[in-house]
């Protein structure tokens, strides 16, 4: 089951830059919220504050009031405690080199000190089965490496990755720019079952991908949230004319 | 602006599809990652640290003779450990003498291999030619030395001195007998050692120069030759002297292969064909034997000169590697 | 060559001179040459030593210690114990703190602090190996009252600790962030990314950079000299001189026995042999990459 997410007066900066413009906004409970925006326009920044990874830039800050659920991002536990309950997609898959399959997938459990063997087996199969990439490697989980996987099937194991530990909210930030369109239409698929059970915040430059897989849809533009409605408004009648502009074509 | 909720730490609940209990324990790596940072920071400080002790001990070491000699401990000629007189002319003279040699012989080499292998060798040449110059480099001094004692001397000593003698002898550089040992040999075998080097470097700072350059001097006609002296080792010149004078550093600071074909005497002579002696040799010689807190002080002076001159040579050649590789973290050319 | 006054519309550029045409095959000459010069030494060094060197390695060679002067036979054995000895003690200092200092400025050390600490390794790499034995002689040997392994030891881990640290660094640096980043957004701390997975994909790297300061440091002679000082018998304890290879090589190369140089070349002949499996092993090693496939 996921949680909804809060946020008020989100404000970020790159050392003296501000990126970040007093985010307010909502993301329902097993929902898709998408964000889209120009390049630059803080998408990535907004994502990476949610679950606190903005800190791992040196000299990068944030403040104001993230919840998910009932837990405060920035004034109760510390960032790790944190992440341990976001799942996060990055924009190319990421997996690591030196690990096999099943051993990625079980990365974020054994390094966090889980080693119930037995259980962790079947969290695996849980796992890659939620992401829809269990039928493919299911002979091959300690044979092969993470990195030998090809590219659309890297971001499933990603996903099933970030799924293993079990979070109630996924963040993907731009998850299948780097992938082809049959790899990017398998994983808007996932997107659309795993709705059932979390809550997913994607990032897209790539508006009808916004319009296929998520409910909600909130626009960027220069580090400020300018309009957020439900996902067909946005891309028929939005109120704002930036919006306008941006879902026309006027600029991106 | 944060907000204005009292601030407690949640009780970690993990809404967990799998029955029983949270699946992570809530953890609060602070204390953890602090210790680590601090352990990895001892070590890097470890480094600061071992340069400060090797300063203290050389200064530390060094008083007595200080004290006693001053700065003409390096201008005095004599050497003379039963009397306790000690001055270190001598050796500065060999060092500097022998470093120089080895230069002038190896720097040519070194740049014409450097040149071979990187334009003009045909491809397949070019990996094993790489490989086996490093080779030379990871040949241990002593060896060169016990190489150098019974092939080179002997060589010197039948056709290589008196050859020298006969077609360079106008230069007054090539007198007296002809023992092979001396700093003729010494030169020799530490231009052979110091060859891979500034060979390595000046590959590096050659490949570092950007094809466009090349393909300009190409383009408006010019030979292979026209384009690598303007097109390459123009551009290259500051690396190249960097791996020269680095070349230079290693020269100064060798110790055995030197000691052993030098023949170990005290005294400045024109003649390349004399024995001689370098601060390195010295030390390694005399050190485990001085009897005498003055004589140790002595050689342990003669060990902080040594250290000074190798780093400031050092320090420069980086720094003349640096402005043309731009700071690329440099291998260790050992 | 045409000077300056060129008809345009028939300007056929004159071939290219004798002079340069022949500074171009001077040049490529000249370059040959100068690579056959140094090959030369490198081939008759290894060939002299296996000429030289090979006859004399035999079992007894391997197994005994030296005989007193002037009795044919004895071995050197003890000495390529003694290295052995004295190596695990420097790595066992020596590889830890350099690959500690490695990490710390690959991770944390982009900073003013991390490149004075840069600086000072590269500096530290071109002291003389003398005077490395120098200090160490003052360290330990005068604290203790007597040469000792441990003395070699921390002499030759002085000179390791520099090198090791910035292959490391160079090899974690060689980790794109973005697998750092995956661990981070799984919620694992720190320090257990940088060595569960930040140094495990660079591992094989990391031992790349430790190999070659070994191979480096097994030949050296100098810092042993009046550290470990060298011994004729089987030496174990710590605080006890102790034979070297190359301690003994240079012994026996300087003596006036024969039956003694005819042991150097075979104890070199060893010695370079190890040399050359430590670095062919790294080139092979290094060849593999840097990421494996499943463990």
């Amino acid at each position: 089951m996921g949680v909804g997410i809060k946020v008020n007066k989100l404000n970020a900066w790159f050392g003296k830059t501000q990126a970040l413009y007093d985010i307010t906004m909502e993301a329902p409970a097993n929902h898709a919220t998408a964000i889209i925006g120009p390049s630059g326009c803080g998408k990535s920044t907004f994502v990476r504050c949610l679950n606190r990874m903005h800190e791992t830039v040196p000299d990068a800050r944030a403040t104001g009031r993230v919840q998910i659920g009932e837990l405060d991002v920035y004034n109760g536990a510390s960032a790790v405690q944190i992440r341990r309950r976001i799942g996060m997609v990055f924009q190319k898959a990421n997996p690591f080199p030196t690990m096999s399959i099943y051993d990625n997938v079980a990365a974020g459990l054994k390094l966090n000190g889980f080693h119930d063997r037995a259980r962790l087996d079947e969290i695996v199969e849980r796992s890659l089965k939620l992401s829809a990439l269990w039928d493919e490697v299911k002979d091959s989980l300690r044979k092969k490496s993470g990195a030998s996987l090809s590219g659309g099937q890297q971001q499933r194991l990603c996903i099933a990755r970030a799924l293993a530990v079990q979070p109630e909210v996924l963040l993907m930030d731009e998850p299948c720019s780097a992938l082809d369109p049959i790899s990017t239409g398998k994983i808007e698929e996932l997107i659309f079952q795993l709705k059932e059970k979390f809550t997913i915040v994607i990032v897209t430059h790539n508006m009808q991908q916004a319009s296929r897989v998520a409910e909600f849809t909130g626009f960027f533009l220069l580090g400020k949230l300018i309009e957020l409605d439900k996902t067909e408004k946005i891309f028929t009648t939005p109120s704002d004319k930036r919006t306008e502009d941006y879902i026309t074509g006027r600029f991106g | 602006m944060t907000g204005t909720q009292p601030i407690e730490k949640p009780e970690l609940v993990v809404h967990s599809t799998v029955q029983g209990g949270p699946l992570l324990k809530a953890g609060n790596s602070h204390i953890a990652d602090g210790i680590f940072h601090f352990a990895m920071l001892a070590c890097g400080l470890s480094v600061l640290a071992l340069v400060g002790l090797i300063i203290y001990e050389l200064m530390n070491g060094s008083r007595l003779s200080w004290h006693a000699f001053g700065l003409n401990f390096f201008f005095g000629s004599e050497w003379d450990p039963v009397n306790e007189r000690f001055g270190a002319l001598p050796f500065v003279y060999g060092t500097l003498v022998s470093s120089l040699l080895a230069l002038l012989l190896a720097v040519p080499l070194a740049i014409g291999v450097a040149v071979f292998i990187t334009e003009m060798s045909p491809r397949w040449l070019k990996g094993p030619l790489a490989f086996t110059t490093e080779l030379l480099a990871a040949i241990p001094s002593v060896i060169y030395g016990l190489w150098a004692i019974f092939v080179l001397v002997p060589l010197l000593r039948q056709y290589g001195e008196p050859f020298c003698a006969r077609y360079l002898g106008w230069t007054g550089m090539f007198e007296g007998p002809p023992y092979g040992i001396g700093m003729l040999a010494a030169g020799i075998i530490l231009a052979i050692m110091v060859v891979p080097i500034i060979s390595s470097i000046t590959r590096e700072v050659m490949t570092a120069v950007p094809q466009q350059q090349r393909e300009a001097v190409l383009a408006l006609g010019a030979t292979r030759w026209e384009m690598i002296r303007t097109g390459v080792l123009r551009n290259a010149r500051a690396g190249i002297l960097g791996g020269v004078i680095l070349g230079l550093g290693r020269a100064l600071g060798e110790t055995m292969a030197v000691t052993m074909v030098i023949g170990n005497r005290p005294e400045i002579a024109r003649s390349l064909f004399a024995p001689g002696y370098t601060m390195a040799s010295v030390i390694a010689n005399e050190f485990s034997e001085a009897t005498g807190d003055t004589y140790l002080s002595a050689l342990i002076e003669i060990g902080l000169a040594l250290f000074i001159v190798t780093i400031l040579v050092n320090i420069l050649a980086q720094f003349l590697v640096w402005t043309v590789t731009r700071g690329t973290p440099t291998r260790s050319h050992a | 060559m045409p000077d300056n006054e060129m008809a345009h519309s028939d300007f056929v550029p004159a071939p290219i001179s004798l002079w340069r045409r022949g500074m171009n095959s001077f040049a490529t000459f000249a370059a040959a040459a100068a690579v056959i010069l140094v090959l030369v030494p490198l081939g008759a060094v290894f060939g002299y030593l296996i000429y030289k060197g090979i006859g004399s390695i035999n079992w007894a060679f391997l197994t005994q210690t030296p005989k007193p002067v002037g009795e044919p036979g004895g071995g050197m054995a003890n000495a390529i114990a003694g290295s052995a000895f004295i190596l695990l003690i420097a790595s066992s200092m020596g590889v830890p703190i350099g690959i500690g200092a490695g990490i710390y400025l690959a991770e944390y050390g982009r900073n003013r602090l991390g490149n004075i600490i840069r600086f000072t390794a590269d500096v530290l790499n071109g002291v003389p190996s003398i005077v490395v034995g120098i200090v160490a002689y003052a360290i330990v040997v005068l604290s203790q009252g007597h040469f000792s392994a441990l003395a070699g030891g921390v002499a030759l881990a002085i000179m390791m600790i520099p090198t090791i640290a910035r292959t490391t660094e160079e090899m974690l640096l060689l980790v794109p962030n973005i697998v750092r980043e995956a661990a981070y957004g799984l919620g694992v701390s720190r320090w257990r990314t940088t060595l569960s997975i930040t140094l495990r994909t660079a591992t094989s790297g990391v031992i790349t950079g430790v190999m070659l300061a070994f191979a480096r440091v097994a030949g050296e002679t100098a810092p042993l000299l009046f550290t470990a000082f060298g011994n004729q018998y089987w030496n174990w304890k710590i605080n006890q001189p102790t034979a070297a290879l190359s301690l003994q090589i240079f012994t026996y190369a300087i003596s006036p026995f024969d039956e003694w140089h005819r042991q150097a070349w075979a104890g070199a002949l060893i010695l370079i042999v190890l040399i050359v499996l430590a670095v062919s092993a790294v080139r092979f090693v290094a060849s593999r990459g840097m990421m494996e496939g499943a463990n």
